[in-house]
């Protein structure tokens, strides 16, 4: 190892942090004092009934959201808005209906003033990662849902974010596209040795992606739980430890 | 077998073969004049009526001359006639109210678009001004600019500017907020966000609003110049009526129509060019 050492890079500290909501003049806690700390290049998968706030959790890091008390750090400096270091993949692929798939990959560094040449290079390089290779001139129309969410991914992965951000990325598609985006989203995430947080309401996604599965509960009296993952890669859905987890992570939810 | 057996046979064969070809030609044929006849028939139809209706003594060819008559008139008023002077001069008003709507019409909508709270203020106003009628207010126009140029081009102005403005907001507040989000998320700064998200996403409504526009400026533009013109397409529809010119009445109004035909092409041909990734297929 070189005298120099790798800066440590997309390690995330979430001290006490709350957030609630005004609904119909009652005062939702949608977080309140939660405290964690994502290490560089792990997989943490949130889950949670609806309303338990973790899209929000996810909100908050990607900087869309301020939360109402606490910080988040990254890398040990304060999260103040959307950062370059950040990349969210959104439930829908949001993708630029007048945009190409080889352009509305090439957004992200578009926007970051990268030359032509250099950011349609990079954006091929993801566009074949994600298998899309004969689809880069085709408009999102013509694509399916699992492919158009693919563009999405590419999208994301062309800035080189240190901390990955997926909101429900898989939630839309279908159940067979959606084990092959899981499967996919594995791969990349090794590939790209890249810090994943994915929010999902699908236990199995959680279990099959997870090095640490975050467990938020829907009534803010239980604290939230974390749970290891340690099943060795690439995992297998029937396995009596896989179905055993989910047996847990099932009981979580008061449903066993 | 015998060889005349085989050759009867080959002839036969040939035969049947060249059979099934033309009958093939001829089913494409069929298929052709009947996709023309859907298209074109009812066009065909009436012309024939119009140019056969007074010869054959059920339409009175003193108020409704034949077809030939009215092309003929056309092409004289065209080539040699007033039609070629009234014609720039229409085309001219027009384009100049229309060009100023839009050059007006899209840069403020998109301003507004973007600011709700000066959009809801000026909503009411633009709603009421919108459903006034420019013709009704062309006499208001008259007092104020004078019979000239100056107030024709105000009314077609005034009527076209508010499709085209009322479209472009519609247009930026339609833009999907998702979209713009996404592009938060890259960085993207309030300027990129709108030259990259917002109006891209607000072309196909702007270019409703043209179409829109396009018709009543043509509209107010024939209503201008038969109020109080001695020139333009519109004044010559009015004066060869006067004049008892028929045909050339007649071939006025043909060109207004054609004048309506191309603009509504021009805007839709510009559409395809800008909005290709929207288009079908």
């Amino acid at each position: 190892m070189s005298a120099v050492q790798k800066e440590i890079r997309g390690e995330v500290s979430i001290r006490r942090l709350s957030k609630a909501f005004t609904l119909n003049d009652r005062r939702l806690d949608v977080l309140k004092g939660l405290s964690l700390d994502i290490r560089s290049g792990e997989c943490l998968v949130i889950v949670g009934a609806s309303g338990s706030g973790k899209t929000t959790l996810l909100r908050i890091l990607a900087g869309l959201e301020k939360a109402d008390a606490g910080e988040v750090d990254i890398d040990g400096r304060p999260v103040a808005g959307v950062g370059s270091e950040r990349a969210v993949i959104f439930q829908e692929p949001r993708l630029l209906p007048w945009l190409t798939v080889l352009q509305n990959v090439t957004f992200g560094l578009d926007v970051r003033g990268w030359s032509k040449g250099r950011a349609e290079a990079e954006a091929r390089h993801y566009i074949e990662l994600v298998g899309l290779a004969d689809f880069a001139d085709a408009y999102p129309r013509q694509l399916s849902g699992g492919m158009a969410q693919r563009v999405g991914i590419a999208r994301a992965l062309t800035v080189r974010p240190e901390i990955l951000l997926l909101d429900e990325p898989l939630g839309a598609l279908d159940a067979m596209t959606k084990i092959a985006m899981q499967e996919e989203l594995s791969r990349i995430w090794r590939e790209e040795k890249v810090t994943m947080v994915l929010v999902t309401h699908d236990l199995e996604e959680a279990i099959y992606l997870a090095d640490r599965v975050l467990v938020l509960p829907k009534t803010k009296a239980q604290p939230p739980r974390l749970i290891d993952v340690n099943l060795p890669r690439p995992r297998e859905r029937s396995s009596a430890d896989f179905v055993a987890l989910r047996e847990e992570l099932l009981a979580e939810f008061g449903l066993h | 077998m015998t060889i005349q057996d085989v050759e009867t046979s080959l002839v036969l064969g040939a035969d049947g073969a060249r059979t099934a070809s033309t009958g093939a030609i001829g089913a494409r044929a069929l298929r052709l004049a009947g996709e023309l006849a859907t298209r074109f028939g009812a066009l065909i139809a009436f012309a024939l009526l119009w140019e056969y209706g007074g010869r054959l003594g059920f339409l009175n060819a003193a108020v409704i001359p034949p077809l030939s008559d009215v092309i003929a008139a056309l092409w004289d008023g065209l080539v040699s006639g007033p039609l070629r002077e009234d014609l720039g001069i229409s085309l001219t008003r027009a384009g100049i109210a229309f060009g100023a709507a839009t050059a007006l019409g899209i840069p403020l909508g998109l301003v507004m678009g973007q600011l709700p709270a000066a959009e809801r203020l000026i909503d009411p106003l633009l709603q009421l001004f919108r459903q006034t009628s420019a013709l009704a207010l062309y006499p208001v126009f008259i007092l104020l600019m004078g019979l000239g140029e100056a107030s024709k081009v105000f009314v077609i102005f005034w009527a076209t500017a508010f499709p085209i403005l009322l479209a472009t907001i519609g247009g930026v507040k339609e833009v999907d907020g998702k979209l713009i989000e996404m592009a938060r998320v890259y960085g993207a700064g309030r300027l990129t966000i709108f030259a990259r998200v917002v109006l891209p996403g607000a072309i196909p409504q702007i270019f409703v609003g043209l179409r829109l526009s396009a018709t009543s400026a043509l509209l107010m533009l024939i209503a201008a110049e038969m109020i109080g013109a001695n020139h333009g397409v519109g004044f010559q529809v009015m004066n060869a009526q006067y004049n008892f010119q028929i045909p050339l009445m007649f071939a006025a109004i043909i060109l207004l129509a054609l004048l309506g035909l191309a603009a509504n092409y021009a805007i839709l041909a510009l559409q395809r060019r800008l909005c290709r990734w929207n288009a079908a297929g």
